[in-house]
């Protein structure tokens, strides 16, 4: 690969690769996100090798194996373009029929097309079928497009120009502006804005600093940045460089789980020709700046998704969080100020870079810009990865997108922020997707794991739950936490075998109360928030539990 | 395992400290276990008292400090999985390996562990055999799948 050495240099290679493309050539992009792979996409990739080898179709056909397309609910799923049809529920033995009188004969099959199970009615592109249709994908459209493991495909698409611009037309101070103006708001969970993090970080005093992609998503039923950086690497690699400069960092940390390798190697594969191409390390783009990054596999515990629980992890230490009275973009890693940002957060700025603020803050509400990522699963009939404008009401993505609730049950409860998160009833429906909208109602977004709950479920064991999992995920550090978490499970516990007491509510509203106070970290003090939000929602099924000994579920 | 290997797998990180933990789970996934003179060979090499290793290989649910079945079963219990019945699959595991999570049934077979949620919530409830993905998982599916591991 050739070293880049200027902007110029950039666009010149650009121009290359999209000269070597033909538009009209047929691609078959291939899922191979981790549901589709789990449901044996890897043996439709190969069946697809090997009957365009067995057609000597090598030169006239090419094969993608992109990251995950959004609707995991019908995988393994495959898009033909340059017609861009999409099969679902694609099978090895579908493969050689695809091939002829899709990929050749430009005739769509009838059977391996999405249709409305309650209309009947078929749709064969994705601008056709309801769950894409509805959604407005700025960041995860393109997964189809793009395989992850080549930096020429996110080039063809414009990749790396956002960091062109900010190194060569942009002071730091403008770039920081940028995101300051276009009111990025940190994606996993806190909901923090980017630009004043990025602010403190740069002002904060010392020569070292550091910034860091937390990829380590432990909300439960969270699965979309895993599918944005395992499908598009290179989106989040160049936010986090731009990041770097306008922060005035030379090192950077990808956060990652141990059990998503295919994240690892993408990552690790990225990162490479990034280098090798002069996008990375030293004086990039022949700007005179440096930025190297490390990537540090962890284990997936939850509390490791936490800031200084991460930092302390990346010192090779156990992941206890300590009080912030310091902000950790001010004394992170080896005391070092360290800005850290969700996957989902970084992704969002070379967007914002090169389309500018106007464009990004006419998307979303009066506070919360931008699309947001959801994972939608649970009780749901289309479990997948959602791209939405901030402000789309919750109706429109159980309904309109998810397709609604599956077996002709009805809607109960929506579930937001995982165990640190809350559930609204389903007469709240039309609350809109924002920050400050859901947490004002006790359901705060999180990291955008969106569960829905159908009529049979018991909203106490969904308290109970969450309360069992933190036990385990609590690094025990604190006491508040520890034992609070403890006690609060054994009081549900209690009331969902029907062993309640009179009192027991009361007693569970006031450790919440103790907890929220007295933990170290937003672990303790949001654990009893699903406590808390059933509790304000379905007092009377606590209370019925209590009561009558008997679950109304 | 032998010296070799871990020496190889410490050289691969350049001796660092701060690898500690990357060191200790390419040891676990090699071996599915990490041994005490395993440990004590990273803390010399490392350079890391064998307190602190042992600290972090007890915090993890992800390292073992005993031997390993020769199948590892994963249950998903994230809350996508709980809420389409993965506690329903879990005793069904239970009752037919007649282990719990966390242990290991007498003739080495079977390991069981529970997961937080894998990624793949459109799978729920889901059960992870030896890396290999189950999706959509009845209890009666369960013994389907467990009867192919010898
Ligand atoms: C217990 C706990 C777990 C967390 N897990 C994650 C996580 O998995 N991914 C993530 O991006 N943020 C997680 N966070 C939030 C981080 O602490 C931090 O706020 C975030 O990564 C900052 O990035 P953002 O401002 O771009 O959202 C967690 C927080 C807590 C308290
Ligand atoms: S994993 Fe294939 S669509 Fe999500």
């Amino acid at each position: 690969m050739p070293r880049i050495n200027s902007p110029a240099e950039l666009e010149e290679l650009r121009k290359g690769i999209l000269s070597k493309r033909d538009p009209d050539k047929p691609c078959i992009a291939i899922c191979a996100g981790i549901s589709c792979l789990a449901l044996g996409n890897d043996r439709v990739i190969s069946a697809f090798e090997e009957e365009i080898k067995k057609q000597s179709l090598e030169a006239k056909v090419d094969i993608r194996a992109t990251g995950c397309h959004g609707f995991c609910e019908k995988g393994p799923n495959v898009v033909i373009y340059p017609e861009e049809i999409c099969y679902i529920e694609v099978t090895p033995e579908d493969v050689p029929e695809i091939v002829s009188q899709t990929v050749i004969g430009k005739k769509v099959i009838d059977r391996l097309i999405y249709a409305d199970p309650n209309t009947g009615e078929k749709a064969a592109h994705q601008s056709e079928i309801p769950f894409y249709k509805n959604q407005t994908r700025h960041l995860i459209s393109n997964n189809t497009k793009i395989d992850p493991k080549s930096i020429d495909d996110y080039l063809a698409l414009g990749g790396y120009s956002a960091l062109s611009k900010a190194l060569f037309e942009m002071t730091t101070e403008q770039v920081l502006e940028e995101i300051k103006k276009a009111n990025l708001r940190g994606r996993g969970g806190g909901g923090f804005p980017a630009g004043l993090k990025w602010e403190t970080a740069r002002n904060a005093p010392g020569e070292e600093k550091y910034v860091i992609v937390n990829a380590h998503e432990g909300e439960p039923g969270a699965f979309m940045d895993r599918a944005l950086f395992t499908g598009n690497p290179h989106n989040v690699l160049e936010g986090l460089i731009i990041g770097a400069y306008a922060i005035g960092s030379h090192q950077g940390f990808i956060y990652t789980r141990h059990d998503t390798p295919q994240l690892r190697d993408n990552i690790d594969i990225a990162l490479t020709q990034a280098e090798e191409y002069g996008l990375l390390g030293e004086n990039i783009l022949g700007s005179g700046f440096n930025f190297n990054v490390e990537v540090h596999l962890d284990i997936g515990i939850f509390v490791s998704g936490e800031s200084s629980a991460l930092m302390r992890s990346i010192e090779g230490k156990t992941p206890e969080p300590r009080p912030k009275y310091i902000r950790t973009s001010v004394s992170g890693i080896w005391g070092k100020p360290s800005n850290l940002n969700n996957v989902e957060t970084w992704a969002n700025v070379p967007q914002i870079i090169n389309k500018g603020s106007e464009w990004y803050t006419s998307i979303g509400t009066e506070r919360s810009k931008g699309t947001k990522l959801i994972s939608l699963s649970g009780n749901i009939c289309n479990t997948g990865v959602v791209e939405v404008p901030m402000g789309t009401s919750l109706r429109e993505i159980v309904y309109d997108i998810g397709g609604g609730i599956p077996n002709g049950k009805k809607l109960k409860a929506i579930h937001f922020g995982g165990p640190m998160g809350g559930s609204i009833p389903e007469s709240l429906l039309d609350t809109p997707l924002d920050f400050d909208e859901l947490a004002k109602l006790g359901a705060p977004m999180g990291a955008g794991g969106m569960l829905v709950m159908d009529e049979d479920t018991n909203m106490v064991d969904v308290a109970r739950f969450f309360l069992n999992f933190l036990t385990d995920e609590s690094c025990g550090k604190c006491v508040p936490c520890r034992e609070g978490i403890r006690q609060m499970l054994k009081i549900l516990t209690n009331i969902s075998e029907g062993k309640g007491k009179e009192g027991d509510i009361e007693l569970l509203e006031e450790l919440s109360e103790v907890m929220g106070e007295a933990s170290l970290c937003a672990l303790g003090k949001t654990a009893s928030d699903p406590v808390l939000s059933t509790l304000r929602y379905f007092r009377d099924e606590y209370e019925a539990h209590i009561k009558e000994k008997k679950c109304p579920a | 395992m032998d010296n070799d290997k871990i020496g190889q797998i410490i050289d691969k990180h350049q001796g660092k400290a701060s690898s500690l933990i990357q060191v200790l789970l390419e040891i676990q996934s090699e071996n599915h276990w990490l041994p005490k003179e395993a440990l004590e060979r990273v803390s010399e090499k490392l350079q890391v008292p064998l307190t602190r290793i042992l600290h972090i290989a007890t915090f993890y649910k992800a390292f073992s400090l005993v031997p390993k079945g020769r199948h590892e079963i994963h249950i998903c219990v994230g809350t996508a999985c709980h809420v389409r019945g993965a506690t329903r699959v879990l005793e069904t595991v239970q009752d037919l390996t007649g282990i719990k999570p966390g242990e290991t049934d007498s003739d080495s077979k079977f390991s069981l562990e529970t997961v937080n949620c894998l990624g793949c919530c459109a799978l729920g409830p889901e059960i992870v055999v030896d890396g290999k993905h189950h999706g959509r998982i009845t209890p009666a599916k369960a013994e389907d799948v467990l009867k192919k591991y010898e």
